[in-house]
Parts: structure tokens; sequence; C-alpha cells
């Protein structure tokens, strides 16, 4: 077995490239992935961000120094301060607070959309591309269908439709998301599809659904998940501009959009009610679009 | 002997190609055809999915069960589905879109009145993001790591992430209600508010065609700012675009051969590698257009401006669901109207697609 030796330590071992196992080869290709991801600035600031996001929400109530729905009528619109970091809003809720819980939704969202719309992705793009003829057409025809619309103004009008509400949010947002990522799917699929180790599996007598599956959908996902990690900044756009014209989160669930659009209303006595929570998606965007070029520099450079 | 073979020859040939272009207009047009159903279907299963009873939100509170039935026919919700959409159907080709329960107007007129207003600051907007996004794409290509890449790379960046309704609001609070430099919002100024009630209901045209030059600079004044944000948003998209297909020319060999002849860089960017790039900047060009009118609901509502999105987002609030779909409706008319026109110009622009 490989037992990385002592003498020459771990990160040798790592960067060997006379493989004694498959695991060792696995390692070596994860860490060297892993170091020229890190040789990324930008990339790595994005990810730190995008971490942080990911501890600020998972320990909210550690973080946030007040409860973010208390209301305090006597301390309304406070400017900020060392007891409200951020201030407070025209209830009297302290601002940082509502932020940090703020993340909790714009990452329950951001995540519950990619995962609805990977797998119709990979299903309606593989099929497409692997089946072809009228399959093909069919599918793509109702593609572009949803392409033909601006992808707020569909999510508009389909929250609209479900009414306002973080879930109705979710699948508005996901009705809009899925199509380009089925295009993709398909374009990557019609590249394989003639390979010859899916026409030996054919010849094996392989399924339609098997290939699809466990020949066609892994070599696809390396593009996908560089897709959907870009997409998360678009994905988090959107919710935040269903909630600043009052469709996604309702009051008094702390959601970023919503926070600045209720905060317009005091812009000129409290501007940090406002600015902020803008801020704040900025900043999210920004690192999930730096951590996605950063990741397609890595693992796609053929489009980089 | 041999000429008139020839002729057949070429004489079937040309058929073939006549015949082919002829099978790829109707393709198109079935596939254009097809979309323009989809649209119409899924506006329509939008409009049957609302949870509200469209009769109670059209009576009010107050009502006995005989005007219930009665509005319940006249909407013809009694009937069978695939029939209700036929109906449909025929009143969106009869540009009946329904009555507003807001407006109390037909949603064809108010839609009429409001379109203009975007269509102005959507094609400003446009031309501030290409004449300044392309450019840039170009200069971040030909000069690749130096500071004018790097620029674009943070300005594309930035505008990619930038929430722009909040942009609009910081805007506000800076320019506005600080400086003083830009109005508070709407398209004119009061006191010059109804004096050009123009042809085409763009303000600035309408100003420019009557000669009243106070109004023109009261419209332009007013259109600056959201203007400027939503070109800023097209500019970010169009610069990356840019950049990435002037890159791809440049690593052609065909460039290659150029500068081996001694050809200097300005004839390579221009002369050769930007035709090669138009027909790519085109479509990214509609695809920018389609993707402002998202950015044009947000900030025309944060500017207060009387468009097609203000439109929306009030008939939204109100639960005026005529309103909201003959909007959706509109602007997903107007995105497949401008996919078939670059069809169109493509095939002037690229000889290969003849």
């Amino acid at each position: 077995m490989s037992v990385p030796p002592k003498s020459e330590g771990l990160r040798a071992w790592l960067l060997n490239e006379d493989f004694s196992s498959p695991a060792q080869a696995r390692a070596h290709q994860a860490y060297v992935t892993w170091l020229r991801f890190s040789a990324n600035p930008l990339a790595l600031g994005g990810l730190i961000v995008v971490v942080l996001l990911v501890l600020a929400a998972w320990f909210a109530p550690w973080i946030a120094t007040h409860d973010p729905l208390e209301q305090d009528l006597a301390r309304a619109l406070l400017p900020l301060s060392s007891a409200h970091w951020f201030g407070t809003d025209e209830l009297g809720r302290d601002v940082y607070s509502r932020l940090v819980y703020g993340a909790r939704t714009t990452l329950y969202i951001a995540i519950l959309v990619t995962v609805i719309v990977g797998p119709i992705g990979f299903v309606v793009g593989a099929a497409a591309g692997y089946v072809g003829g009228w399959v093909d057409t069919v599918l793509m025809r109702i593609t572009d269908i949803f392409l033909a619309f601006p992808s707020l103004v569909l999510a508009l009008a389909f929250s609209a439709a479900l009414g306002p509400g973080i879930e109705n949010a979710v699948i508005a947002i996901a009705l809009t998301v899925w199509p380009p990522v089925a295009r993709l799917v398909r374009a990557e699929t019609l590249t394989f599809r003639k390979a010859d180790f899916v026409v030996a599996a054919e010849l094996q007598g392989a399924g339609v659904a098997r290939i699809m599956f466990l020949y066609i959908v892994p070599l696809c996902a390396p593009s996908v998940v560089i897709r959907l990690t870009l997409n998360m900044a678009s994905i988090i756009l959107t919710a935040a501009g269903l909630g600043f014209l009052g469709l996604g989160a309702q009051p008094p669930a702390p959601e970023w959009g919503a926070m600045a659009a209720q905060g317009r209303q005091y812009l000129l006595d409290a501007w940090w009610l406002t600015a902020i929570p803008g801020m704040a998606i900025l900043l999210v965007s920004l690192a999930f679009n730096l951590l996605g070029d950063g990741l397609r520099d890595i693992l796609d450079p053929k489009n980089a | 002997m041999s000429s008139p073979e020839l002729t057949t020859t070429e004489g079937r040939a040309g058929d073939g190609r006549l015949a082919e272009a002829l099978r790829k207009v109707a393709s198109s047009m079935v596939a254009i055809l097809t979309t323009l159903f989809g649209l119409l279907l899924l506006t329509f299963i939008i409009g049957r999915m609302i949870p509200a009873d469209p009769v109670i939100s059209i009576l009010g509170d107050n009502f006995d069960q005989a005007a219930y039935d009665r509005v319940y026919r006249e909407l013809g919700l009694d009937r069978p589905v695939p029939e209700q959409f036929l109906t449909y159907v025929q009143n969106i080709l009869h540009l009946d879109f329904g009555q507003s329960n807001v407006t109390r107007n037909p949603v064809a007129a108010d839609l009429a009145r409001v379109f203009p207003a975007t269509l102005e600051l959507a094609v400003l907007a446009i031309f501030i993001g290409t004449l300044l996004g392309v450019p840039l794409g170009i200069a971040s290509a030909v000069r690749r790591g130096t500071w004018v890449d790097h620029l674009g790379r943070v300005v594309g960046l930035l505008g990619y992430s930038t929430p722009i309704f909040w942009l609009g609001t910081m805007v506000i609070l800076i320019f506005y209600a600080r400086l003083g430099w830009i109005p508070g919002g709407g398209r004119i100024d009061l006191y010059n508010d109804g004096l050009v009630e123009g042809p085409t209901g763009m303000l600035i045209l309408d100003a420019l065609m009557a000669r009243e030059w106070e109004v023109l600079r009261s419209a332009l004044h007013h259109i600056a700012a959201p203007a400027l944000l939503l070109g800023y948003a097209a500019m970010a998209y169009l610069s990356r675009m840019s950049r990435s297909f002037m890159l791809e020319q440049l690593n052609q060999e065909y460039i290659l051969t150029a500068r081996a002849k001694g050809l200097g860089q300005r004839p390579i960017v221009w002369k050769h590698a930007f035709r090669n790039i138009r027909v790519q900047l085109l479509t990214v060009v509609t695809l920018a257009f389609c993707g402002l009118l998202d950015g044009a609901v947000l900030i025309e509502t944060v500017f207060g401006w009387p468009g097609l999105g203000q439109y929306l987002t009030a008939a939204l609030f109100y639960a005026d669901m005529n309103a909201v779909l003959g909007s959706v409706l509109l602007i997903g008319l107007i995105s497949i109207l401008i996919n078939l026109l670059t069809d169109v110009v493509y095939r002037f622009v690229d000889p290969r697609t003849r």
C-alpha cells in the first residue's frame, strides 16, 4: 500500500507522479487542481467570501448580536454605532443581525434553485442531445419559449401567479434558469454521442437511460458545475430583485432585497437601510462570479 | 456540346439553392410560429394558475350569486379549457388584452401609452452600452494583460454583480438628494409636461421634431441617469463578450499570416479581425437589448419612469392580472421580434448564411 514515506512528507507524496495506487493518483489530481486554483487570488477571495457566507448562515444565532425580528420603536432609525454596528431600521430592529440572518434566505434560495435546476437541465439536455430526432426538436422548442422572456420578467409573471413567498420565488426562478443549463448539456452531449465508448456501450446492449446517466451525464458534469456556480450570482440578483419588488420573502423575514426596498422610504434620513443590504448582495454575487471564473479557468480551459 | 449540359447542371444547382433557401425560410417561420404559440400557451397557463378568483377581483367584495354567475359566464370560465385558450388567442390576435382592473382602460391602450417611454430608455441605453462596451472589449483583447484589460475586467465584473435597483437608489441618494445634479424622477419637469404631445411618444424625438429645445433639455436631463445605469449593465456584458470574440480571432492563423506580411496592428484589428466578429457582436447586442428589459423593470421602478416596467410592477402590486399578462406577453413578443430581425440582418452581413 502507498503509505506516504515519512522522510519526504505528504506534499512530496502528493506531487509524486509515479503513482503506487489509484488513491494516490486521485489525491495528486485534487492537490494539483487546488494548487492551480489557489494561485488565482481573485478566485480564492471569492471562495473565502462564499465560505464566510455559509458560516454566517450556519452560525447566525451565535454571530448575530440581536434578535432579527425584535422590534423596539424607541430605538428606530439609529445610525451606525457600537451597540448597533449597522444601525437600526424603522421598527428598531438591528440591521446587522437581520443581515446575518438574511444570509440564510439568500443561500436557501440559491441552493434550492440550483438543486432543482441541475437535474432538469441534465435530463432535458441529455435526452435532446442523445435521443435526437423529434425528441430533440420538441425539447429545444420548449427551451426556446422559456428563453424568449427576459428572466426577471418571467420570474415576475410566475411569482405573481403563484403568489408572493419564498418557495414560490424559488420555483419561479428555477423556471427561468433551467433552459440555458439544458442547452449546455445538449451541446456537450452532441460531442460525445458518437464517441467510441458510447457506441461500445450501445453494442453491449445498454439502454438509453443507462447511457445517459452513466456515460454522458458524468462527462457533462464539470462544465455544468461551472455554469451553475456562475448562475448562483444571477440567481441571487434575481431573488434580490423579486424581493425588492415585494414578491420574494415576505416581511418580517429578513431578506436583503426586501430590506433595501423598505429602506428606500427612509433614504434621506437613514441611508444605511438601503446601502448596507445592497452592498451585501453585491459582495456575495461578486464572490460567486469570481469563484465561477476561477473554476472555469482550471476545469474548462477551452472556454476561459 | 458541353455548354448546354453545363447550363443544366448550373440551373439545377441554382434550383437547389433556391429550394434550400425556401426550406430555410419555411423552417424558421415554423420555428417562430411555434415559439409564438408557446408564448401564448405559457401566458395562458400563468393566467390560470393565479390563486385569486378572477370574478371576485372584478366584482369586489359585495356581490350576489346571480352577479357572480353572470360574470363567470362572461369571462367564459364555464367553457372547456381548450376553448378558453382558443378564445384567448383570438382576443390577442385582435389586440384585445382585456381590461385593466386598476386603470379601467383596455390593457392594449395602456401598453401603447407606456411602451414608448421604455423604448426610448432602452434604445438610448443600448447605444451607450454598445458604444462603450464593444471598444472596451476589443481594446482589452488587443492589449491583453495591460491596464486596459484589467479595467475592462473590473468594469465587467462589477456590472455583472451589482444589483441595479440598489445602484439606482444610491445614485438618487448621492446625485439627487446630496448634490442636486439630477432630477428626482419621472420623464420631464412639471412645467414642461404636456407641452409636446408628439407622434412617437418618445419625448426626445418629439421635442426634436417640434423644435422645443427647453423640453428637449429637460427630457435629456431626466433620462440621463436611468439610461446610463441601464447602459452600464449592457456595457459590462458587451465588453466581456467582445473581448472573448476578439481574442478568438486574434489567435487564428490568418492573423499570423497578416502579421508576417507586415500588416500594421490597426488594419489587422479593424480590417481583418473585426469584420469576422460583426455577426457575433450583432447577436450579443440583441441579447443585451432583451436583457435590458429586465433591468428596465427595476430601474423604472427606482426612477419613477412611467414606462412598461413601472406599469408591470404597479399591476403586480394590485394583482391586476390582465395588465401583468399583457405586459409580459408584450415583452416576450419584443424579444422574438428582435431575434427575428437579427436573423434577417445576418443574411445581409454574413455571406455564409446566404
